[in-house]
Parts: structure tokens; sequence; C-alpha cells
């Protein structure tokens, strides 16, 4: 039973509880504990350094923040003004807080007044449905439009958008990128043909693309009266990120074993049999590597595409509060920037795993 | 003397007026290989005739880099004849075809497929009309065979290069092509395993009796196997240098045979020629 625990746990990525799992049992109780030491305990003690490190260097600029303060009070209003601002200052009065970077204690409690935050939207967004129910019902028997809740989005719905938008534009890379790299991969003409267009606009920066998409998108979409910024950055994040899969597809097609190629042509497999049956599947481990390269660029390309095309999620979540300039704007910005960090960790952890579930080596 | 150095002409039947050359499976006729290369034509292959005849089990020995490999992929069709001919049952051959069956020197196998599936492959090829049942049947039967009952739903890749080579031996024998080739196909493997698997072919070809053409590295496999041995002169330009008939009945053990006289014989002309 546990044989089986350990397997999953390790096939998840999760390995380092291994030698939990092997204690608990009373297995080689020496050998588990350094295995502990080594897994468990040295990275845990190394998250607490960081964090130490941190309220270090946070507790330093705010000092040199508030004397900068109380220097240009004392230049500006004499010894009474310096003096004003530095009881202001220890008050924590939020007029006079120095604005700098926030310490782990304050990003903690940014993090459950963004939870706290996102309790109160959601049940207000309750109620307005609930409210609104029966009106929506008349509306929709009178064919008109339902009455939808217009309010601010919470944190979590900053988060949840900018998920969606990043596997649309995931979606787009992969419908764009595998077949065209299949077919490119396939041909030596195409490939000399077509290299150049590669070649040229993998390296094109994320904002250009925005750009471009937005100019394409606006005159298809006059006459819409939806809203296009998510239609545009998610284009936009599938346009950036296919680089990676349709060069890594592109080689893999062409790399195909050659034995295993002549064994296709001893066969006489017809064409689609080869692709699907003999191209594809031999691969496959190359096209996931492009994959998951691609997933965390667009996770990347995602922040700085919202940030600039104004739709809603975590980067425009980031430029607001960065404008918003709030007392716990600063924090907020951190949180935010831990969330993007941990999801775009655990979407690169789900790619590993149905790589290592679909690729034919194993180990 | 038991040796016979001159090349066996394929008996010619005349029947109603008309000329066969009926019991010849494979002919190469004049066939030529070049290569172009930076400095001028490279002649690999040149003036080289060779008849096989229905049944018959061929083994090509000659040094490395003569040209042997060459020859066998232009008969699978996998390498384009430069100039001569090369037909099967008189017919010219284009291209590769399931009627020559082929056995690499590495398995080549598709490892992200199941033992069966990967026989399966071809037999879906050239069986197309025989229901699923009736396919998996014949799979079975060749997996069987060649001593691999078990393993019919194992990954490919979880195999040993022997038993991945025995699936190659029973996928090429499952699409029961006209005509077998074989490059090497032992050349990989230690020779405790090599012994095993040269049982496995003879075996599973004293029952089907197909034209083999096998190229191999080793004397004594040369002669176990052959009917004739074929001597291919060193390169550039190579062709056929000497034929030895092997005169040993079949069914053969391995120790009868090197119990016999002739072996001996047999073995120093192989070796003299090599060593020319």
């Amino acid at each position: 039973m546990s044989d089986k625990l350990i397997k999953i746990v390790r096939f998840i990525g999760l390995g380092f509880l291994e030698p939990v799992i092997r204690l608990s049992r009373g297995e080689e109780t020496k050998k588990n504990l350094t295995e502990i030491l080594k897994k468990i305990v040295a990275p845990l003690a190394s998250i607490l350094l960081f964090i130490l490190l941190w309220q270090g260097g946070a507790t330093a600029l705010y000092n040199t923040e508030a004397e900068y303060r109380i220097e240009k009070a004392f230049n500006e209003q004499g010894q009474e003004g310096a003096d004003k601002m530095a009881a202001c200052i220890a008050s924590g009065d939020v007029s006079c807080q120095p604005n700098t970077l926030p310490s782990p204690s304050q990003v903690k409690a940014s993090f459950y007044s963004l939870l706290e935050d996102h309790k109160i939207i959601s049940a207000d967004k309750k109620a307005f449905k609930e409210k609104t129910a029966t009106l929506n019902k008349q509306r929709k028997a009178a064919g008109e439009k339902p009455i939808t809740y217009t309010g601010r989005p919470s944190f979590v719905d900053q988060i949840i958008t900018s998920i969606k938008t990043v596997f649309a534009g995931f979606l787009l890379a992969i419908f764009i990128a595998v077949p065209i790299g299949v077919v490119i991969g396939l041909s030596d003409t195409l490939r000399s043909s077509i290299n150049w267009l590669i070649q040229i606009f993998k390296p094109v920066s994320p904002v250009v693309w925005l750009l471009l998409v937005f100019m394409i998108v606006k005159t298809l979409t006059k006459d819409s009266e939806s809203d296009t910024s998510f239609i545009i950055s998610f284009i936009s994040v599938g346009l950036c990120s296919m680089w990676a899969t349709l060069v890594n597809t592109v080689m893999g097609v062409s790399t195909v074993d050659k034995d295993i190629l002549n064994v296709a042509k001893v066969l006489k497999l017809g064409p689609i049999q080869k692709v699907f049956k003999v191209i594809l599947p031999s691969s496959l481990p190359l096209i996931f590597t492009g994959l998951r390269i691609t997933l965390s660029v667009a996770w990347m390309v995602l922040i700085a595409i919202e940030l600039l095309a104004q739709s809603p999620g975590l980067g425009s979540f980031v430029w607001e509060e960065f404008q918003n300039g709030a007392n716990d704007s600063n924090s907020k910005i951190i949180v935010a920037m831990f969330v993007i960090g941990i999801i775009g960790f655990l979407l690169d952890r789900i790619m590993l795993t149905i790589q290592k579930f679909v690729s034919f080596n194993k180990d | 003397m038991a040796l016979k150095t001159q090349h066996k002409r394929p008996d010619i039947i005349i029947e109603n007026g008309i000329q066969y050359t009926s019991k010849v499976m494979l002919d190469l006729n004049d066939l030529k290989k070049v290569y172009p290369t930076p400095n001028g034509d490279y002649v690999v292959l040149e003036n080289l005739n060779l008849q096989i005849m229905k049944e018959e089990f061929v083994t090509i020995i000659g040094h490395s880099g003569c040209g042997k490999t060459t020859m066998l992929s232009m008969i699978a069709g996998l390498n384009p004849i430069s100039g001569g001919s090369i037909s099967v049952l008189s017919n010219p051959i284009k291209g590769p075809g399931p009627d020559r069956g082929v056995i690499f020197q590495s398995p080549s196998l598709m490892p992200w497929l199941t033992t069966l599936e990967n026989v399966m492959l071809g037999v879906r090829q050239v069986f197309p009309h025989a229901k699923k049942k009736e396919r998996e049947d014949i799979c079975k039967y060749y997996l069987s065979k060649v001593g691999l009952d078990g393993s019919f739903h194992k990954k490919a890749s979880e195999l040993s290069q022997g038993m991945q080579q025995r699936v190659g031996i029973a996928r090429a024998f499952a699409i029961k092509p006209k005509v077998l080739l074989l490059d090497e196909p032992f050349g990989m493997l230690d020779s405790l395993t090599r012994g095993e698997l040269q049982d496995v072919l003879i075996e599973i070809w004293n029952k089907e009796k197909i034209t083999a053409v096998m190229i191999t590295h080793d004397v004594d496999e040369a002669i176990f196997l052959a009917d004739r041995v074929v001597m291919m002169t060193s390169g550039p330009s190579a062709k056929i240098g000497d034929i030895l008939d092997i005169d040993f009945q079949r069914p053969r053990s391995r120790k009868s045979i090197i119990e016999h006289d002739d072996y001996y014989k047999y073995r120093k002309h192989l070796i003299d020629f090599l060593e020319h």
C-alpha cells in the first residue's frame, strides 16, 4: 500500500515526502533521518533564512526612508516639523508612513486582507445574484440581456481570470504550433522556406505582439460591443509563447530515428498512419518539452500583457495597486508576486506530470 | 572435393514456348550503385549479378564498408538503384514493399507500442480485410514462435535488446514476405543470445521456407544458417567474389555441424577469401 503511495508521491513531484513515509513504517531509521534532513529540513531552513534577510532588508529600507522624511521636514519646517514627523511615523499613522519595501508581516497581513476582501465581494455578488434572479428571468423571457454584476473583481477573481487567459493562450499556441510544426518538420523544402519567418518572429517582444494583435483585433471587432481586451490578451499570449513549441515540434519531427522511418517505409504505412503511429509518438517527448516552455513563457508574458492591455487579471491588479499608492499597496504587490510565482511553478509541475504520463521513456 | 565454387545458374523451364526462370526468387542484374562526392563519383557496387532461388537461405559475407548493407537496402527499396535492376519473381521492384520483409541491425521497434502492437502495425497493412481477431492471432502465433508468449502486452522499451530483436523477427515473418532481408540482425548481441536467436530464426525459417538473404560478419553464423555463402570483394566497385555451397542437411544442429568434416573446409575457404 505505502509502496503505491511512494510511487504516486514521486510521480506528482513530491518525492521529498518519501523518507517521511518510509520512516513512519520504521524502515532504515538512520538513512531516512538523514534524507529528511537533506530534503525537508535544509529547504525549510533556507526559507527561514530568506524571510530573515527580507525582514532585515525591509527594516533597513524603512529606517532610511523614515530618516529621509524627518530630515526633509527639518529642512522645510525646522525642528518642530521634524519632531512632528517623527512622532507621526512612530504612531503608525497612515498619512506619513514611509513608502518602501514591505516587511514579511505586512505582506502576510495584506494577504489575509485580500482574502477577507474576496469573501466580502463574493457575498456581495451572491446577494446581487439572488436579488436579480427573478428580474433576469423576466428579461430573458422578454429577450433582453440579463443584468450582470459590475462591481470590482476580488483578488481571487483576478487570479482566475489570469489563469483562464493563460489557458486560452496556451491552447491557441498548441493549435497553431503543433500542426504547423509537424507539417514543416516533414518537409525539408518547407522548413528552409519558412525558417526565416520563425527566426525573425521568435525574438519579438511581447509588447510588440500585443500592439500587432491590437491593430488587427480592433479592426475586426469594430462592430461588436463585447469586451475585446480578453481576446487581445489571450491571442498575444498565444503568439508570444508558441515559438518554443513550434521549434521543438519541427525538431522532433525532423529527427525521428531513421531506422524507425525505414520500418514505416518497408511496411508501406500511409501518410496519415505514418504521422499518427510513428512520427507524432516518437517526437512527443520533444513536443512536450516545448509545451512546458510555452506554458511558462505564456504565464510570464501574461502579466506584462495584462498590465499593458488593461485587461482584467493579476497584471492589471499589480499595475492598479502601483498606481493606487495606498498604504498597503506595496505589500499587495508582493503578495501578487508570490502568487504569480507559485502558480507558475504549479503549472510547470502539472505539465511535467502529464509529460511523464504520455511519454514512452518513463525514466 | 565437396566444395563447389561456380555460380548456381537458374533452372530454365520452357513451357508453351514461354521461357520462365521460375525458380529464381530474387534476381540482381548488373547492379550498380554510385554516390556522388565532391571529388567525383564513388562507385560502391558495379556489375553485381546474383540469383537467389526460392526457399533458399543465402548469407553474404565481406569486409566492413564493402557495400553489403548498401546492396541489401537497395533490395529493400530503401536506397535508389544507380544502374542495372533488381526483380522479385521477374517483376522489377519499385521502392519498398511488404513483399520484402527486413530485419534491421537494431531492432527498430516503436518503443511506445507493446510487442503485439508492433507486430500488428505491419500485419494491418498486409491483411487489411482480415478481422482484428484474425490479425491478432497471426501476430500472437509468430510472437509465441520467437518465445515471447508472456510478453504480448509489454512495452517494447521494457524489453532487453535480444527480446526486442525477437519481436523484430516476429514482425518480419508475420507480414508473410516473399523475401526476408536480414542486415546483421544479431551483430549487436552477446554470443549466447546470438546463438539462441539463430536457433529461433532457423526454426521459424524451416517452417516457412521464406527466401532469405542475410548479411553477417560471423563466419560460423554464415555457415550454420546458409545454403550458399556469398562472398563480396572489397570496395570500391564491389561485386560477388565467390560463392560457396553449404551441403549440410537440414534441419541442422550446431553440434553435428561442428563435428562434420566439411565444416573446417568451408570455414577455411571463407577465411582464406576474407584474408586474401
